[in-house]
């Protein structure tokens, strides 16, 4: 039985994190997301699971302990946001190319400077190549739904990856909203229980990990872990489809809404896919063949399926909350767009930048972007490929 | 999406506001609908001017903006009439709620041509009273629930006290006091 709860998406989180009940959660606290180890360590505080709760003293820490438990053979988590993301960066690499299928919320928040604690996607797209999965969500349900869905993708015998859920921080943090949460004994049966192949404590099977590997086979080892996250849309469709069996909740690799006869389309990330469905059925009102692509799998880029599902607009609008400052365009728009070359070519496809550091975005904002398509539609030409969406000029 | 009712919230840092947006989302979402209660963090400080939103609807709520054009406003510090421009973008068919002994009369002219509905509540005055401290929220989610008619009255208080007594389970000694108050601001709001 589903459980109609109205939670924010950090407690929902939590709440994921309770019912799964791993071995370890290290973590230190980093706005938006201190939350989810705040709540996780009254539950351990109070015995409501068996997990080993360490403070750690920064965020580096907090990936590092996750490696050890994780290379000792235990289940690991954490939670963190900008800064903290960033101040993990050479663990998170170590942590994929170790293999260790840890599982970590990240809650989207702009990097400094200028400080900023407001979302944006400019600390989770800094790691987009970092080797970890990142699941993105609209919402708090999402956030929980694809929380719990890491686990198995992270520890699924050909993955063997780390899993990052990311959510946007206060906007989807820190709303109080409508979700339906699974009973613990479902959510323990769907992640089972984690048996590694291989882990340090194994005395049948002595190994070492992260041994030096010198020119000789430093290539094929990373050669071996692309590969396997280019491979891993499988496991991640498989798992998705499980989980639809549990509750009927439908995930894919990208979500398509009103795509079928779309002439113009936005792919956009995150919680304002939300706001942007709300545009595109006001424009439906009116006739406009409006669609969407809100992308939930980012890593691994799910080249082939965008480009089909893009394949017949005229016109597409990419949004990135997150600006490369490399004068070429946002990461998931040369993403996009480098999909699409050789296949799809002749669609229009230009960039918008978007909500940078908190920036709010509205109907009308969505609104002016399908409007800028039509007009492409119309002309036939592109005025600006690069484009800011709400930002003062001037 | 036309059934969305907005909520903004205006008061200051340290007056609940953004614990009677929370509240309010508890309230309606045990009625059966769906709800956001969700504030605007900025910075966190004693007695800065915050704001807080609502929106309540019998259907999913998927838009994840601010609210800018607002059903009801909530006024909860009468300061902030002269600092704030607490009218915007209220919806012609709203109402502006805000926390003052004064009549709606007397608050009119403050709101800078303002042509819709007014209601007050002297929602510091009632939780002087029954809480003994000038904590106003409670009292003006009562009005905010009043005015909207986003549910009953009946299902409002029945519902208050399960969120109260989950909220305060380290407190329960304001329990009784906050639901005082609740019930006296239902019956005093003004220009209803």
């Amino acid at each position: 039985m589903a459980i109609r709860e109205r939670l924010s998406g950090n407690e929902a989180v939590s709440i994921a994190m309770k019912q799964i009940n791993p071995d370890v959660v290290a973590a230190y606290p980093i706005t938006p997301s201190t939350e989810v180890p705040q709540y996780f360590s009254n539950y351990a505080a109070n015995g409501e699971v068996d997990t080993e709760f360490v403070p750690v003293e920064s965020e580096h820490s907090a990936m590092s302990a996750c490696i050890g438990a994780q290379a000792a053979g235990g289940r690991a988590m954490t939670a963190t946001s900008s800064q903290g993301l960033a101040l993990m960066w050479e663990m998170l690499y170590i942590a994929s190319s170790y293999r260790l299928p840890i599982t970590m919320a990240t809650i989207n928040r702009t990097l400094s400077g200028p400080i900023n604690i407001h979302c944006d996607h400019s600390d989770s797209m800094g790691a987009r190549d970092s080797g970890w999965i990142q699941i993105y969500s609209e919402n708090s349900q999402e956030a929980y739904d694809n929380f719990i869905q890491a686990v198995r993708i992270a520890e699924h015998p050909d993955v063997m990856l780390p899993v990052m859920d990311c959510f946007d921080g206060f906007i989807t943090s820190h709303k109080v909203e409508n979700l339906n949460l699974i009973e613990d004994d479902e959510v323990k049966k769907f992640v089972g229980k984690y048996n590694p192949p291989y882990h340090l404590m194994d005395k049948n099977k002595p190994m070492s990990m992260g041994p030096l590997s010198l020119p000789m086979y430093y290539f094929e080892s990373k050669r071996q872990q692309a590969e396997t996250m280019r491979g891993s849309i499988k496991a991640i469709l498989e798992v998705a489809a499980d989980f639809e069996k549990l509750t009927g909740r439908k995930y894919g690799l990208f979500e398509e809404y009103k795509m079928q006869d779309a002439e113009t389309a936005i792919v956009i990330i995150n919680s304002t896919a939300g706001t942007a469905k709300d545009c595109v059925d006001q424009l439906r009102e009116k006739g406009v063949k409006a669609g969407l692509v809100k992308i939930r799998v980012f890593r691994p880029f799910p080249v082939t399926q965008i480009v089909s599902a893009l394949s017949k607009c005229k016109a597409v609008a990419v949004m990135d909350r997150a600006d490369s400052c490399n004068g070429a365009g946002g990461p998931l728009f040369t993403d996009v767009t480098s999909a699409m070359y050789g296949r799809a070519d002749g669609i229009k496809v230009v960039n918008y930048i978007y909500g940078l550091g908190g920036r709010d975005v509205k109907i009308d904002d969505i609104h002016s972007v399908y409007n800028d398509l039509q007009e492409i539609v119309k002309t036939g030409t592109v005025k600006e490929v690069y484009n800011y969406l709400g930002v003062r000029e001037g | 999406m036309s059934k969305v009712v907005e909520f903004r919230w205006h008061g200051r840092g340290g007056q609940g506001a953004k614990t009677a947006s929370i509240l309010l989302a508890d309230a309606a979402f045990n009625t059966g609908k769906y709800v956001q209660g969700f504030p605007e963090y900025g910075p966190e400080r004693m007695g800065a001017p915050i704001a807080a939103f609502n929106r309540i609807s019998d259907q999913e709520i998927r838009v994840h903006s601010n609210v800018y054009e607002p059903n009801f406003v909530v006024v909860v510090d009468e300061t902030l009439l002269d600092c704030v421009d607490v009218t915007a973008g209220i919806k012609a068919d709203g109402a502006i709620i805000v926390n003052t002994p004064k009549s709606p009369d007397e608050i009119r002219p403050k709101l800078d041509g303002y042509t819709g509905k007014i209601c007050t509540i002297d929602a510091t005055g009632i939780a002087v009273d029954c809480i003994k401290r000038p904590i106003p929220n409670t009292p003006m989610l009562a009005a905010a629930v009043k005015v909207s008619g986003v549910m009953s009255d009946d299902e409002f208080i029945s519902d208050m006290e399960g969120s109260l007594k989950h909220k305060f389970a380290t407190k329960p000694q304001v329990i009784a006091l906050n639901m005082d108050a609740i019930k006296r601001a239902i019956g005093e709001v003004k220009g209803l």
